[in-house]
């Protein structure tokens, strides 16, 4: 399937993130870190809700051998929101959406809210340019101190020549 | 059958309160915060969420404290809680191949790419008890290690894949949805993806003794610890806004592929066959004892005679469930008076007519099994 979501957001830089990216980003990162961000925004944009954050259950599914056929693992706590938002330039109305693991409402919210302001026509290239690198990197950091502790955990297993 | 009683209103809220108080213990001690259980109590956390079948962390530590842990209760709890929740989505299956790899071990490959990594692991631990731990006091930090790549690694069963010496698994239709168990009632004979739901779904100890069962010759299979692995995956759900699958967020899962000798049959070369267990946290225990129930039970589509208990499925999984057998175990606690009253009676007539002569000597059972 084509979609708008595919296509990069040039930011006029490397850094260059599809809205699925930049949703996966916002999802994985830690909510008041989002809330700090949030709050730094020198005029926030006023929202409406056009779903309020509603808490459920997401089926969850594995392969059998890990890659064969799918079957139901069991479910996991998800929050969904959506938002929506004045563009700023044109002042169309822009649909900010979330999907978290979890119950946290304000997370949610958070993630609609800046995937609404990620994709205003005026706003949206700068903040994505601060927020995104700042937000990738903070989980990578925290992914890699965990790959890094697990690393120094690697054996070698000697097999011992034994009744010769 | 039980029949319902009134009365004991009283009783019950005073019962609930001393439970309360029980719950609490000494007061002069610091109460255990849900922080701490989520922290401190990971596997307790892990298990729970996963015979709980509800996988979040915060909602399994507050079910360990309410049910002071007692881990059954706690998973009871989830379960319950889970029905006041609507389902709003499916996931993609998760992707164990890409997992972020915090612990990865084979027993069948001594050199493997990616290596032998044993994360957090009790083995090689001497089992004793460690009077450090009973004075607080800071833990300094794991060692860390360069680490080139990502963490992720490839899957042994791939390297035997490679040589065509192991099954390949089914790919199976994505359009179509797996059975699942909570919405339609299981049926006999199950498909695998109903089983495999069933067993993960499945109490731990009830499991490792089935899975131990098999080991000690009651229905055999034969089986190597091909891969266990334990890290963190992505978890993918269809946006409809997006038009497509979006990360929502990382679960811990521990996955374990038990690699099985097989003779062949008469469609089939002699090859290695698959044991697969899948579990939400880190229960490597119940993933091990699920992957060797899950082999045993498939002793049908590989042309083996069942006969030993871990083969059935019908026993093995009418009896995996532990809200289930718990609940009617425990229901025996629940009032019995009229039955109970006219077997009273039953026992005291027939004692009444042995004494009076007019039954022989026997014949008493006869009639009390009737």
């Amino acid at each position: 399937m084509s979609s708008s979501s595919d296509r990069k957001h040039e930011d006029g830089g490397s850094q260059a993130f599809s809205r699925r990216e930049w949703l996966a980003v916002l999802a994985q990162s830690d909510s008041d870190q989002l809330e700090i961000l949030w709050n730094d925004q020198p005029s926030p944009p006023v929202h409406t809700f056009l779903r309020r954050p509603e808490t459920g259950l997401a089926l969850v599914r594995g392969r059998t051998g890990g890659s064969g056929a799918a079957f139901n693992l069991g479910e996991m706590t998800i929050t969904r929101c959506t938002v929506g938002i004045a563009d700023s330039v044109s002042g169309e109305s822009i649909k900010g959406t979330a999907t978290v693991a979890g119950r946290s409402r304000r997370h949610a919210e958070l993630v609609a809210l800046f995937d609404a302001v990620f994709q205003d026509n005026g706003l949206g290239p700068a903040l994505r340019q601060s927020v995104l690198p700042a937000l990738r990197q903070t989980r990578q950091r925290a992914r890699a101190a965990q790959a890094a502790k697990a690393a120094a955990t690697k054996v070698e297993f000697f097999t011992m020549e034994r009744g010769r | 059958m039980y029949v319902a009683v009134k009365g004991g209103e009283q009783a019950i809220e005073n019962a609930h309160a001393l439970l309360a108080e029980d719950r609490r213990g000494d007061q002069a001690v610091p109460e255990l915060g849900i922080d701490q259980i989520k922290q401190q109590m990971t596997l307790a956390v892990d298990r729970v969420m996963t015979e709980g079948s509800l996988y979040d962390r915060d909602l399994a530590a507050l079910a360990i404290k309410q049910a002071r842990g007692d881990l059954v209760e706690a998973i009871f709890l989830l379960r319950a809680y889970r029905t006041t929740l609507p389902r709003l989505a499916e996931t993609r299956p998760v992707d164990t191949g890409a997992m972020r790899i915090r612990r990865r071990i084979s027993a069948t490959y001594k050199d493997l790419p990616g290596g032998q990594v044993l994360g957090p692991t009790f083995d090689y631990t001497h089992r004793l008890l460690d009077f450090a731990l009973a004075a607080e006091g800071a833990v300094p930090d794991a060692p860390e290690a360069p680490q080139g790549d990502d963490g992720t690694m490839p899957r042994v069963s791939d390297l035997l894949a490679n040589e065509n010496l192991i099954e390949t698994e089914p790919a199976g239709d994505d359009g179509a949805p797996p059975p699942d168990l909570t919405r339609d009632p299981m049926d006999f004979p199950a498909e695998r993806a109903l089983r495999l739901q069933a067993l993960a779904r499945g109490d731990e100890g009830y499991l490792l003794a089935l899975g131990y069962s098999t080991q000690r010759g009651y229905g055999r299979t034969h089986p190597f610890a091909g891969e266990i692995r334990m890290g963190a995956v992505e978890v993918e759900v269809f946006v409809e806004e997006i038009g497509e699958a979006v990360v929502i967020g990382e679960i811990t899962l521990t996955e374990c592929e038990m690699i099985n000798q097989f003779a062949g049959s008469k469609t089939e070369p002699p090859q290695f066959t698959r044991g697969y267990g899948l579990t939400f946290g880190f229960c490597e225990r119940k993933a091990m004892a699920m992957a060797l129930v899950d082999r045993a039970l498939r002793c049908r589509e590989l042309g083996e005679e069942a006969t030993a208990p871990a083969q059935d499925e019908e026993f093995v999984l009418a009896h995996a469930d532990n809200v289930e057998a718990s609940g009617f175990v425990q229901h025996l606690k629940l009032p019995h008076y009229v039955d109970f009253q006219s077997e009273l009676e039953l026992v005291r007539k027939m004692r009444r007519e042995i004494a009076e002569g007019r039954w022989a000597e026997g014949e008493a059972a006869d009639v009390a099994a009737e």
